[in-house]
């Protein structure tokens, strides 16, 4: 167990230098600077702005101060926004961002795992059909079309819901709903597929055989297997996840992360950028590797788990 | 001539040779084919072709490629060209699909988009296909060492989240299509290159390589003429689905304005272009881009699902 997660750890380590070096390279080579858009700033102006920002230091000493920003978690101030440094602005954006994508991937993974088990249950039969008919338009819509009918639907038309912003939990019903479709859709089918699977075996007609209730016959042993498959997609949908989080958070006009990202990159906030990107990086790398060692955990077949007790 | 005692008792030795009695061969019946004989792609074909739902995906990206081509050409209007005063028109004769804000036709709007995102998803998923053999062929056949440090370097880059390089790489190079293709396949090769490797690594160990190998075959031929057409299957289903993934990447960037901007068309931009159209009620505006993306990823989907069961020679019947 320890080796599979210190292999893990040091292929984590590598790709996230991989990304924060990947980033400062690409922010060097950017064409235009960050002080082109003030037109009225002189020489002396722009070459005291640059010393400020340590933008005058040769490139190799440059990177090893990002590099030691990044270490020590302190991206430095926002070029653009005055008086607000990176970790101001990531503050409060990623509890927004966060608690949008947790509950997308709670109503995600809870509705989608149910679809799929009814939809098992009554193969081919009406619920079935239904089922996997809404699973392929969940795929098939993407997030952002969902969402603007949501809120031509929901939020105009019949007034239902708030429109836009983040601020009680009746604003966060059409987000999270425009997020998570897609996600649930996959996992709907992933888990009507394993699950058909999984009741054809043995174990499960020895568990009928033995008068089980059927509830605790899908609950306690059909589902504990079917969901493998879905622990191990959660990395790619976390993923997912979050790339639409910029597109939503975009669209409702929802103050995190994802909005700050897209705004630093049109206005060339170099510090923001970095940041916001090695921030993401980095908070997706370590949930892909949290996501390894779960599957690890969870399947007796991987020996990862043998010496769990030490 | 009828044998003395019940043939039932007679021993097996005993048997005289005029019991038996000579029955002409015929050679023909013998090496007749009772079932057409079938190669693999066409028992392929022939059970996607009872699969209805892979077949109305398959028959629709046919219309969509044929519209995207000459839906343009016989449009009377230019698509990125408008008339103000004709700002907003309901769908009708003169407009199939109404006009915009900018009073351009969205008919023509729509096709031009398909193109972008047509093309946008067959070059994402050809470059993919082509790095992904290469890389996942070499690592599959070598094996050992080779494998391990170039898997390491596949595992590196699956770990880093596409959307970061796409949005860096449009920031460093600017906002074109070109870009953006290179951006979705700086790391989507990854999994097409996965895929290969598993399934040369099953294949290479099967009798036919060993005996190719013992002629002296050189390896690139082995590769080439042994290997891959066996993998095709997978190949050819996770090329279909990376098609619909692409085509919502450009859409999604080109929705968030890091990818086409108008007055350019692509499905992605006019969805964009749209958002306040829709709320006074102008939906056409929105309506047949969305239509056609979700169309599109749905159709790309449903095949890709078809392929997956027809391609599969294990449900061969």
């Amino acid at each position: 167990m320890l080796k599979y997660i210190l292999k893990k750890l040091l292929i984590m380590l590598l790709t996230l230098w991989i990304i924060v070096t990947l980033t400062f390279v690409l922010m060097v080579t950017v064409p235009g600077s960050p002080f082109n858009s003030e037109s009225s700033s002189n020489e002396i102006v722009q070459q005291n702005l640059e010393r400020h920002y340590n933008l005058d230091k040769p490139l190799p000493v440059q990177y090893l101060l990002y590099l030691k920003s990044v270490v020590t978690l302190d991206f430095g101030p926002s070029i653009k926004q005055s008086n607000q440094s990176v970790n101001d602005l990531l503050g409060r954006g990623f509890p927004i961002s966060a608690e949008l994508g947790f509950f997308t991937v709670l109503v995600a993974v809870i509705s989608g795992v149910t679809i799929g088990t009814l939809a098992a249950l009554r193969h081919n039969g009406i619920i079935d059909y239904f089922a996997m008919t809404v699973a392929v338009l969940g795929i098939s819509i993407p997030n952002f079309i969902l969402a603007t009918l949501l809120i031509q639907q929901l939020a105009v038309n019949w007034s239902i819901f708030p429109v836009a912003t983040w601020q009680s939990p009746k604003h966060m019903v059409l987000p999270v709903l425009a997020l998570a479709t897609g996600p649930m859709a996959i996992i709907a089918r992933l888990t009507r597929s394993t699950m058909l699977e999984v009741l054809t075996q043995d174990y499960i007609k020895m568990a009928r055989a033995k008068g089980l209730s059927p509830w605790k016959i899908i609950v306690k042993h059909a589902l504990r297997n079917a969901l493998m498959p879905v622990v191990t997609i959660l990395g790619t949908l976390l993923v997912g996840v979050m790339t639409g989080s910029f597109v939503i958070e975009q669209i409702f006009a929802i103050p995190g992360m994802g909005k700050y990202f897209v705004e630093s990159i049109n206005h060339r906030d170099y510090p923001v950028i970095m940041g916001t990107t090695v921030f993401y990086s980095a908070f997706l790398i370590i949930m892909l590797f949290l996501v390894d060692i779960a599957y690890g955990l969870l399947d007796p077949r991987i020996k990862v788990n043998k010496k769990e007790g030490d | 001539m009828l044998p003395e005692k019940n043939p039932r008792d007679v021993a097996i030795e005993e048997i005289p040779d005029e019991w038996f009695t000579w029955r002409e061969q015929n050679k023909e019946e013998q090496e007749r084919l009772s079932r057409p004989s079938l190669s693999y792609w066409n028992d392929a074909w022939r059970r996607l072709r009872k699969n209805y739902l892979a077949m109305t995906g398959l028959v629709f990206i046919i219309i969509l490629v044929l519209m995207a081509i000459f839906g343009p050409i016989l449009s009377p209007y230019d698509a990125n060209i408008g008339v103000l005063s004709k700002q907003y028109q309901p769908p009708s004769a003169e407009h199939w699909f109404g006009t915009d804000s900018a009073g351009r036709d969205v008919f023509t709007r729509t096709w031009q988009g398909a193109r972008i995102s047509l093309f946008v998803g067959f070059m994402a998923a050809l470059i993919d296909v082509t790095i992904g053999i290469i890389w996942g062929g070499i690592s599959g056949y070598k094996g050992g060492r080779t494998d391990n440090v170039m898997m390491r370097i596949i595992e590196v880059l699956y770990g880093i989240p596409y959307l970061l390089v796409v949005i860096l790489l449009l920031v460093v190079l600017g906002p074109s299509l070109l870009t953006i293709i290179i951006a979705l396949t700086v790391t989507g090769w990854v999994g097409m290159a996965r895929i290969v490797r598993g399934q040369v690594m099953q294949i290479k160990n099967y009798e036919y390589i060993l005996a190719s190998k013992s002629f002296g075959t050189k390896t690139s031929r082995i590769i080439r003429k042994g290997l891959l057409p066996n993998t095709m299957g997978p190949i050819i289903v996770q090329m279909t689905l990376t098609v619909p993934s692409a085509i919502f990447a450009e859409a999604f960037l080109s929705f968030i304005g890091l990818g086409i901007s108008s007055p350019n068309a692509s499905w992605g931009v006019m969805a964009s272009d749209s958002l306040g159209a829709i709320l006074s009620g102008n939906w056409w505006t929105l309506f047949f881009p969305a239509f056609f993306i979700s169309l599109t990823m749905f159709a790309f989907n449903v095949l890709g699902d078809g392929l997956q069961d027809a391609l599969d020679p294990k449900l061969r019947k």
